[in-house]
């Protein structure tokens, strides 16, 4: 039984069982009460026959004598009903009655009797086996003769025992219907929670593409699921990430390493002079950009990490956009390009100044930087615009621009489409730009500026931050 | 100087006499060795006396009971940490300027730190150049309260009320940034600052910009401040920064 065993430690049976338990306990006392009740008003309603009937034949014996009495009683005791009549003698001995024998000692008493007593009828046959019970009045006359007059309790006894036996078998079918829900429940929950457990099992076994069973039916162990299943999907999404970066950045670094690591070997061999500190400088710059590089890859993976989340306050995004367009300005001239910007004033987000600014300088880095060799390129585009999906705030160059199919791909950490790496740079521009859009729940868009030119095509990156709610 | 060249800082160091501030002192607070042993020389080399501790009681005494120009602190300490004992320095009302040094990402780590009463606030790994430089801002606010209302340096004028620039009695027109650019380089004059403090305190963006965004504003700063003069006054320091200093 080891099964219901197990059954029974699942909480919803625990707490069924319970309510149960309190239930019975419940009903049991309502239907004693009941029955108390019920009992209590009915052996009233005999006690107020009774008497009734010993006053009449105390008036038949005042009025007409013993004669009278016993004319009265007889007649009585002929018509149908569970009416005892005895008349007795002073010790106790029946002399007339419709009642074959009493418990012994009823005739000590005088009044009512403190308990229902046992009595015979003749017709019982002298047999034992039928004890009929009955509540009396005893009265006694001037000649000293005792005068029984009772009833048979027969009804309420009855009443009693049919209440207890429908009780009995209420608390049965109860009971039987419990135990079945119970095993109905605990079976169907055990077997889901088994169900969710192999699946769980199989995730930590390293396959984080397991997803827990959903039912469809909506109901609390489905809405777990759906939760653990998002829980899953954002784990394996940063899993993903972490080990795309790993291997991206052993690959990525050691060419810069090694590169470094040339150049000081190079700077030993060297003479104390000019070449050997052009040498070292070139060894610290070279440093420099490793450092960069770190410092970009701490920083996404903080911001992709949300720890910064907390610091989110409103920002003027306008502000932030106009500032951006002053600051790079010069720069964009500084390579043979424009720099326009058109920003909608009072655009406000919840975000974060910081990460924001240094998206948007990314953004214009990288315009700057891959629209600058590009014959005729014209113009950066810097726009801040709400629309009717969100806020649009947009970066567009007419360079190169990147190959629809490459699109997701250069928002990859360290990926670069210029294989020969000669323009300087991380690689981990966008990544940042991403990981800062998704921290504000918006959305970055790659797309050409010029889809009609496709030698010059250039590219267009959207922030779409969400629509701030009101 | 007479050290060998070994790193950046010595081309600091060979434009920055610092006989004419006075030997700056500075504590340490560190508790990698490695790393205190690399700063307390470099500093050196820089003519800064570094003194060293190397977890945040050790670190607390000292910079209580001497007398520091900047102490320069990491975040993470044995025995106490950095930002406690920074509030515990100023709760005894010891207002030695504090920079912190800091593992942790940027953006809101900077916030708690200043909030706890640091005075700058620079992430690891950073260039040296960048730690002087800033040590060297900080030792320098300590001693003048920014209470000129006009800058000089040689016959340049910044009038900061006015908002008014001028070359030898003649006015010469600033944009606004511009003039906050040149108001940030004045007040430190003889001193150099870094890409990255300029970002921070003219554009109040804090991370080290990677392109030279900041290299074009001053060169445009610099040709409208030097055009028609012979005598140079904005200077590059390669490595490291700009500074604006009179050499005549």
């Amino acid at each position: 039984m080891s099964r219901f065993r197990v059954l029974f430690k699942s909480t919803a049976v625990r707490l069924s069982a319970l309510y149960i338990l309190l239930f019975a306990i419940c009903a049991a006392t309502l239907v004693f009460y009941v029955t108390a009740m019920s009992e209590r008003l009915l052996t009233g309603q005999i006690r107020d026959a009774v008497k009734q009937e010993v006053e009449q034949v105390q008036r038949a014996y005042d009025t007409g004598g013993m004669n009278l009495l016993l004319r009265t009683m007889e007649r009585r005791a002929r018509q149908p009903g569970a009416n005892l009549y005895i008349i007795a003698g002073p010790s106790g001995d029946i002399l007339a009655g419709n009642v074959a024998s009493v418990q012994p000692g009823v005739f000590e008493e005088v009044g009512w009797t403190s308990a229902p007593f046992a009595y015979q009828r003749y017709t019982d046959g002298g047999g034992v086996e039928r004890r009929h019970r009955a509540i009396a009045n005893i009265f006694v006359l001037d000649n000293g003769l005792r005068i029984l007059i009772g009833r048979d309790l027969g009804d309420p006894e009855r009443f009693r025992l049919l209440v207890r036996q429908a009780l009995m078998v209420a608390l049965a079918i109860m009971g039987l219907g419990a135990i079945i829900i119970w095993f109905a429940i605990g079976r169907n929950a055990l077997k889901r929670i088994d169900r969710m457990s192999d699946a769980s099992k199989k995730i930590m076994a390293g396959d984080l593409s397991q997803r827990l069973p959903v039912g469809g039916s909506g109901d609390e162990f489905d809405r777990l699921s759906m939760s653990l299943n998002t829980m899953l999907e954002r784990i394996e999404k940063l899993n993903e990430g972490l080990r795309q970066v790993s291997d991206n950045i052993a690959h990525d670094l050691k060419t810069p390493l090694t590169r470094l690591r040339n150049k000081a070997a190079d700077a030993v061999d060297m003479a104390d002079g000019e070449a050997r500190r052009t040498a070292l400088e070139g060894i610290i710059s070279e440093s420099d950009q490793l450092i960069r590089t770190f410092n970009a890859l701490l920083m996404i993976s903080r911001v992709e990490a949300g720890s910064v989340a907390a610091e989110m306050s409103p920002v003027e995004l306008s502000a932030i956009v106009s500032d951006s367009a002053e600051l790079y300005e010069p720069a964009a001239e500084e390579a043979g390009l424009g720099l326009s910007a058109s920003v909608e004033p009072g655009v406000e987000v919840q975000g974060n100044r910081e990460l924001i600014g240094q998206a948007i300088f990314n953004l214009l880095d990288n315009a700057i930087k891959y629209s600058s060799d590009t014959e005729g390129a014209g113009t950066v585009s810097l726009k801040l615009a709400r629309r009717p999906d969100g806020i649009c705030l947009s970066v567009a160059d007419h360079g190169p621009g990147v190959p629809a199919e490459r699109r997701d791909d250069v928002v990859k950490r360290f990926v670069r489409l210029d294989e020969s790496r000669s323009k300087p740079g991380t690689g981990l521009g966008l990544s940042l730009v991403e990981a800062v859009m998704e921290l504000h729940n918006g959305r970055l868009e790659l797309s050409d500026t010029d889809p009609d030119k496709p030698e010059q095509r250039g590219l267009t990156v959207s922030m779409i931050f969400p629509a701030k709610a009101a | 100087m007479s050290a060998a060249p070994q790193e950046d800082a010595l081309s600091l160091a060979e434009t920055q006499p610092v006989g004419n501030v006075g030997r700056m002192k500075i504590l340490i607070i560190e508790d990698d060795l490695e790393a205190a042993v690399y700063l307390t020389k470099a500093f050196r080399e820089a003519g800064i006396v570094a003194d060293h501790a190397s977890d945040g009681e050790a670190g607390l005494f000292m910079g209580s009971e001497n007398t520091y120009d900047v102490i320069v602190i990491d975040r993470m300490l044995p025995r106490r940490d950095g930002l406690s004992v920074i509030s515990e320095l100023r709760r005894k009302a010891i207002h030695t300027p504090v920079l912190i040094l800091s593992a942790l990402g940027q953006v809101d780590d900077r916030v708690t730190g200043l909030r706890a009463g640091g005075d700058d606030y620079l992430p690891k790994p950073y260039a040296f150049s960048e730690l002087l430089a800033r040590v060297e801002v900080l030792g320098r606010r300590k001693g003048t309260p920014d209470q000129d209302v006009v800058y000089r340096v040689g016959d340049l004028e910044l009038d900061r009320l006015s908002h008014e620039v001028r070359r030898g009695g003649k006015e010469i027109p600033l944009q606004p940034r511009e003039f906050r650019l040149l108001e940030y380089l004045m007040k430190n004059a003889g001193q150099v600052v870094t890409r990255t403090m300029l970002l921070e305190n003219v554009w109040d963006y804090h991370f080290d910009p990677q392109t030279n965004v900041i290299d074009v504003h001053v060169s445009r700063l610099r040709s409208k401040i030097e055009k028609d003069y012979s005598q140079p006054l904005l200077k590059t320091i390669r490595g490291a920064g700009y500074m604006i200093k009179d050499e005549g």
